[in-house]
């Protein structure tokens, strides 16, 4: 984060204005991680790839949740129907991985209207138990139709499916750029959102919907947008995750992909642009470091329990720091987008 | 076994089904009701219920019926003082607010439930049943001499089996005249209808708060003692109650414990008859996808009254 305290007090000038504040910040960062790849020892820049394609799913997730204020607990729904709209594409409809992309971003948006539609008649706790439920409801249908998913085991998708534009992404160097490809694209894509009229009148509804409505915002159509801008980036990135790391399994339709985006997006703090990834870097290691010293020092069973961590800082978030980290440093710095 | 029996076999076992339900739903809809708070939790407490009837049971040397009837006081005890020690740390922490209670009991699931896998293992593990006689079940049949009583091959339960229909009869009938006849009972409806007039009355509200949370923990944990001769206690079982308790709490209509037992005992029934026929996978996307619907079609109209 030194890069962010570091920009902030060299630009401690009247002269720039907030937005431009935060499009050199966003363009700082985009290169910070362009050239982190060549600093950084090829086990942490392959970690990168992974917690970039993460971020997308946290982003996504902080549509709704961070600026909507529509707290979900079945984003895996989305993140699934991406990876096994592209996985399932590519392995039964014998198409080219350009098509199975736009296949995977389709399902995305598909499931994420139905629930849009469907969940969107409920508030609050009914909001989060229903989404709870059509997570559990596909999570569980991924499982039914074990002859094709293969359930819980997976299946890898092949090499030779995993070729865009003349690049092989399974090699670690196209990865990483094509991971940061889509991160930027989201990043951009949504510092612009919240800037927006649209995204002004989504921060409008979680601080007060009741006065929103009165000023004449039609709020179910904003929050119905809103969830499928979430779903969609959030199955944009499962399409990601299959394609990059060449794998698509039932566990990421499971609970806990639910869960995680909610914990990077409380850790890094709800309601900013860079909070997803900063949670999502964290998080990420904090899980590696302790798996890694579990299997080292303690049995191995600590290792698998990693869903320990995450438990205990689910917990000391909501206690102390529902804000999060981005929301620490937006108290100080006031102009953080 | 022809289907007249195999159907009565089923009901048998949807019985139970229910009569463990019934508890754990309960514990929830309190909690629910009087606190206002979601306990996803819940499900981890049942487990923690089988888990410590396992280690008690494996504990105490001698007649095995004796570590049972040790673990069925014990254990409810036990996480109930936890889910005390939860609510005193944690839920009052965030002031019962509920999306917050929801995100904290999220992670009070995963610290639950994987501590027992540290601790316990992955394994699954028997607990042995105080007495368990088999008892032959008679059916009835119109055959070429009028009506005449058979004995079917395979159509039997166990005195067990029927003690867990009756032990959970009784404790919810304790659990009624707690609630409706005695001033502890009365503090905490009181406390439910209005908080702040109860407050303002010299109620205690953080201490019933926490008593309601200990109480709806143990039912989950008693439920849980009296299944475990029968299915073992395992660090994932918490899920699935916790999922059916969600049903009956939201079929059933809150505040009432009438409507959960009756709701549980319709689910309970009905998940024993259904799983029958259908495969477990089939079944549970049908039960998840029911409470979706209906709490979409029925936002307030299910859980209870409209929070405004």
């Amino acid at each position: 984060m030194s890069s962010l305290a570091d920009s902030s007090a060299g630009l401690h000038k009247p002269l720039l204005s907030q937005g431009i504040r935060s499009i050199l910040l966003h363009v700082l960062i985009v290169v910070l991680l362009f050239l982190l790849y060549f600093a950084l020892p090829v086990y942490h820049s392959g970690n990168l790839a992974r917690i970039l394609v993460l971020a997308v799913f946290a982003m996504g997730y902080n549509v709704l949740f961070g600026y909507t204020g529509l707290l979900s607990l079945g984003h895996a729904l989305f993140f699934a129907s991406g990876m096994y709209g592209f996985g399932l594409a590519i392995q039964f409809l014998d198409v080219l991985p350009g098509a199975a992309i736009f296949i995977g971003l389709l399902s995305a948006v598909a499931v994420s209207v139905v629930v849009g539609v469907l969940a969107l008649r409920t508030t609050g706790v009914a909001f989060m138990i229903v989404t709870l439920m059509f997570a559990q409801a596909g999570y569980l249908t991924v499982l039914l139709f074990g002859e094709y998913t293969r359930g819980d085991e997976g299946f890898n998708i092949h090499r030779s499916d995993r070729v865009l534009f003349g690049f092989d992404l399974s090699q670690a160097t196209n990865r990483y750029f094509c991971a940061l490809i889509l991160f930027a694209i989201c990043l951009f894509l949504i510092a612009w959102l919240v800037h927006s009229r649209f995204g002004k009148t989504l921060v409008a509804i979680r601080e007060n919907e009741e006065r929103a409505r009165m000023l004449g915002y039609d709020i179910q159509r904003h929050k119905l947008i809103a969830v499928i801008i979430s779903g969609t980036l959030s199955g944009a990135a499962g399409v990601a995750y299959a394609l990059l790391f060449g794998y698509a399994g039932a566990s990421f339709a499971a609970v806990q992909y639910s869960i995680l985006p909610l914990l990077y997006v409380l850790l890094g703090g709800a309601g900013t642009t860079i909070g997803p990834l900063i949670g999502t870097v964290f998080m990420f290691y904090l899980i590696d470091l302790s798996s890694d010293f579990a299997s080292a020092y303690l049995s191995s069973e600590f290792a698998s329990a990693y869903m320990l961590i995450a438990g205990i800082v689910l917990i000391l978030l909501t206690m102390f720091a529902p804000q999060g980290f981005a929301g620490l440093l937006r108290s100080k710095y006031k102009w953080l987008p | 076994m022809d289907f007249g029996p195999y159907l009565f076999v089923a009901s048998l076992e949807g019985a139970i089904t229910a009569a463990v339900l019934a508890l754990t739903a309960v514990g929830l809809s309190i909690v629910f009701g009087i606190m206002r708070v979601v306990n996803v939790a819940h499900g981890e407490f049942y487990m923690l219920g089988a888990v410590l009837a396992w280690w008690i049971t494996s504990m105490i040397a001698g007649h095995p019926a004796l570590g049972f009837w040790v673990a069925i006081v014990a254990a409810p005890l036990l996480v109930g003082a936890l889910a005390v020690l939860c609510d005193r740390f944690i839920l009052n922490k965030v002031n019962y607010d509920p999306e917050r209670t929801i995100v904290a009991t999220i992670g009070l699931l995963y610290v639950i439930q994987q501590t027992t896998l540290m601790t316990f293992g992955p394994e699954a593990r028997p607990v042995q049943a105080p007495f368990n006689e088999r008892i032959a079940l008679p059916w009835f049949e119109y055959g070429e001499s009028g009506f005449q009583m058979i004995w079917p091959w395979g159509l039997s339960t166990t005195t067990y089996k029927l003690f867990v229909i009756v032990a959970a009869i009784v404790i919810l009938l304790a659990l009624w005249f707690v609630m409706t006849r005695t001033r502890i009972g009365l503090i905490m409806r009181a406390t439910q209808l209005d908080q702040e007039m109860a407050q303002a009355h010299g109620i205690p509200v953080n201490k019933v708060y926490a008593l309601v949370f200990g109480l709806g923990a143990a039912l989950a944990a008693l439920g849980a003692v009296l299944v475990v001769p029968i299915q073992q206690a395992y660090y994932l079982m918490g899920s699935d109650p916790l999922l059916l308790s969600f049903i009956v709490v939201i079929i059933g209509g809150l505040g009432s414990v009438l409507g959960t037992v009756v709701a549980a005992v319709l689910i309970g029934m009905s998940d024993g008859i259904i799983s029958v026929f259908f495969t477990p996978t089939l079944a549970k996307i049908l039960a998840t996808l029911l409470v979706a619907f209906v709490l979409v079609f029925k936002p307030n109209g299910l859980f209870g009254k409209s929070r405004e």
